[in-house]
């Protein structure tokens, strides 16, 4: 019901709010002394409160950053939890000013959907989850399996790709929340669940004995996951995609969240620019110069975040992989601040 | 009322501007005008505003491939087929539900709301017990119930629970997957099968009509209803025989994770059906119990005294005067029994707000177009639903002597 609700709500916007509504996000968000941020209803790592009604994970530490970076105050971000239906209809009417909900970027959602990806904070793939029981190693040994997927996702599009391109049978079965698609697993409704692997490792933990499951070693699709926002505002899609690139500009060049202080009175010009101790390169944007100082300052550089989250810091424990820097193997790589 | 017109002197010429009729005419056409203005405007306003946003606001997605499967349709479908064919799809998938739900919510509602009336205690208070209890719960409540109630104690796949058929092979399976049933094949002679049928539906309908007839002109009663029964179960039966059996089971088989051939029910299905035919029987029950009750006694003792029996006077003097209290009221307990099905969504059955709403919407992103085709389609099943209501009212109508 409260995905229909957001639908007429945003027909409702639509229809009788005024035009423009998408220019000046930056001055919008400074008048309300807060952020809008569309986050995840419960994703361990990603998007989630904790027991103590925290919202924790890594794409709302991206929201905290973004805060920072404009408000100087990271707590000032209010969470708007979506469903994977909801999430793109409430950005384009406006509801929310970021979409930080693990999204994967894609030309579709683009071009039609009048959205503009602003960087990736998490390289994904879609992967399988069945019972160790089953004796499966292998996803291409799925042929006849019933699997649960969430709607409204680009998995369940993917897993039709992929079980066609191998001339394999399955049958979806499909539920709009992805706390139903995990209970239907669990009741055995399903031999597999299928989402972003990252995802598969979150989910795993609500399961009831998380050791009696595995996730399969193929990753059948790219799923590059990150902040996206509504097309026509260049302004605001600078902010969300610089403070991305702060982040990642900041692990390469050795500055935490503890050392930030310290680097001020760095010599290295990298680090100096960065902190805006030299230059105003946040003007620009409409920011102050400290803007990327702030975002370190409150949620420390992107690797910290990552560890933090989904890394070994974390019950996930998932390995740096394609997310790691560039300079270590990885395929996390920011411009430069100059 | 004409008769009384006519009585009266004929009326004086007014000026339009004090003529009731006039004014009336004009206000209402204001009225209509300014509905008009702000539904344009509203709705160029919205074109203007979702163009600004890049969002589609045409129906191009329409014919575009959908990439997406859906596990239960009733006309072809696979992932190449286009987002109008997952329209249909859905479409049907809630009209099925709707069938299947209205048919069997009246026949539980009828038996409830009769049994509350029995003068047997123990089927009063356990008629009471039930009505009481699924009224005052939640559906959506109710269907998780039923959809956990039907999953959690089956087994998987390869534990199936076999129902045997008649020769010892096993027929049905039972699992948490759904129930497995034998798909029937039909021969080429299997159109025998049903001329035979027509042609036996079409004889019981004249035996009736015989029957009436006879019945009004010598007051003897003919077992029609026993005799059409026969007919139409014993000739299509015989004829199924005099062609040679034309009918074939494909059987289940288990290969891998699912039994492949055979015809399968959901339990998505299953447990929404339950769901919503158990909750709508016991409004349907209350609006029975009513409709008895609003029959006057008298009614009941005369066609006692008559000589008719129990079920006599329930069914001919006692029922269709409750009928004419009781269609109206039905008729809203249809139209809820179809809109409530959109809570599919809850238990992953692929209803129309599944499919179209839910998945289409999402690929597409065209959601005004989207939910306004959603809600014209629940409007036009509605109007329908009301349509054929009303004429049957007109059917059933107290005529007057």
């Amino acid at each position: 019901m409260k995905r229909i609700s957001i639908a007429i709500a945003a027909g409702a916007i639509l229809a009788f709010g005024a035009t423009a509504a998408s220019a000046g996000t930056l001055d919008q968000v400074k008048q309300r002394g807060s952020l809008a941020c569309g986050s995840n209803s419960g994703l361990t790592g990603f998007g989630i409160p904790d027991d103590k009604g925290q919202w924790t994970g890594l794409d709302v530490d991206f929201c905290r950053a973004v805060a920072a970076a404009v408000l100087n105050d990271p707590t000032k971000v209010k969470f708007i939890p979506l469903t994977a239906k909801d999430r793109f209809t409430a950005l384009q009417s406006g509801e929310v000013d970021v979409l930080a909900r693990n999204g994967t970027w894609t030309l579709s959602r683009e071009a039609d959907l009048g959205l503009l990806f602003a960087a990736v904070n998490y390289y994904d793939g879609q992967g399988f989850m069945v019972r160790k029981k089953l004796n499966v190693n292998s996803a291409l040994e799925l042929n006849g399996a019933s699997i649960c997927v969430q709607q409204g996702t680009t998995t369940e599009l993917n897993l039709a790709d992929y079980f066609r391109s191998n001339n394999m049978k399955y049958e979806g079965v499909v539920f709009a929340n992805v706390d139903d698609v995990i209970k239907a697993y669990d009741t055995s409704r399903c031999d597999a669940f299928t989402t972003d692997v990252s995802q598969l490792y979150g989910e795993r933990i609500k399961l009831v004995n998380p050791d009696e499951h595995v996730v399969l070693p193929e990753v059948i699709s790219k799923e590059p996951l990150g902040p996206a926002v509504r097309q026509g505002d260049d302004q605001w899609f600078d902010i969300v995609k610089w403070t991305h690139f702060a982040m990642i500009n900041a692990e390469e060049l050795g500055v935490t969240k503890a050392n930030v202080d310290d680097k001020l009175k760095s010599d290295d010009p990298s680090i100096r620019r960065l902190l805006g101790v030299e230059g105003d390169f946040g003007k620009g944007m409409g920011l102050t110069k400290d803007w990327a100082y702030h975002i370190i300052k409150a949620v420390g550089n992107y690797g910290e975040a990552f560890e933090r989250n989904v890394g070994e810091g974390s019950k996930l424990k998932i390995k740096r992989g394609l997310n790691n820097l560039w300079s270590k193997g990885g395929i996390q790589y920011a411009a430069p601040v100059r | 009322m004409s008769g009384r017109a006519v009585d009266l002197p004929p009326v004086a010429k007014i000026s339009p501007f004090y003529d009731p009729r006039v004014r009336g005419f004009v206000y209402q056409g204001l009225l209509v005008l300014a509905l008009g203005i702000l539904i344009y405007g509203a709705a160029s306003n919205a074109i203007a505003n979702m163009q600004a946003r890049n969002i589609p606001t045409n129906f191009d997605f329409w014919n575009k491939t959908s990439g997406f499967d859906i596990n239960f349709t009733l006309i072809p479908y696979s992932a190449q087929s286009t987002f109008g064919d997952a329209f249909w799809v859905g479409l049907l998938n809630t009209l099925l539900v709707a069938a299947i739900g209205v048919f069997f919510a009246t026949i539980l509602g009828f038996i409830v709301g009769v049994a509350r009336l029995s003068p047997n205690w123990i089927v009063a208070r356990m008629a009471t017990i039930y009505v009481e209890s699924l009224r005052n719960v939640p559906l959506l409540l109710q269907l998780l119930f039923w959809y956990n109630a039907i999953l959690k104690p089956l087994p998987g796949v390869r534990d199936s629970i076999v129902i045997p058929g008649l020769s010892g092979k096993p027929f049905a399976f039972l699992n948490n997957r759904g129930l497995v049933l034998p798909q029937p094949v039909f021969g080429a002679e299997f159109d025998l099968v049903l001329a035979a049928f027509g042609l036996a539906c079409l004889l019981a309908a004249g035996f009736w009509f015989y029957a009436r007839k006879i019945q009004r002109e010598t007051g003897r009663r003919l077992p029609s209803g026993w005799a059409g029964l026969a007919l139409v179960i014993g000739l299509p039966a015989i004829a199924y025989f005099a062609a040679g059996s034309p009918l074939t089971l494909d059987y289940p088989v288990l290969r891998g994770f699912n039994f492949s051939g055979g015809a399968r029910v959901l339990p998505e299905l299953v447990a929404l059906l339950l769901g919503l035919i158990l909750y709508t029987a016991t409004f349907i029950a209350e609006i029975v119990r009513a409709g008895i009750q609003s029959v006057a006694r008298g009614q009941s003792e005369a066609a006692l005294a008559l000589g008719l029996s129990g079920g006599q006077v329930l069914r001919l003097v006692v029922i269709p005067q409750a009928m004419r209290v009781i269609t109206p009221p039905l008729t809203n307990q249809f139209l809820n029994l179809t809109k409530n099905s959109t809570l599919a969504v809850f238990i992953g059955y692929p209803d129309l707000v599944q499919v179209f709403a839910g998945s289409v919407l999402n690929i597409t992103g065209a959601a005004v177009q989207i939910i306004a085709v959603t809600m014209a389609v629940y409007l036009v099943i509605s109007l329908l639903t009301s349509l054929a209501m009303s004429f049957y009212m007109r059917l059933t109508a107290t005529v007057e002597r």
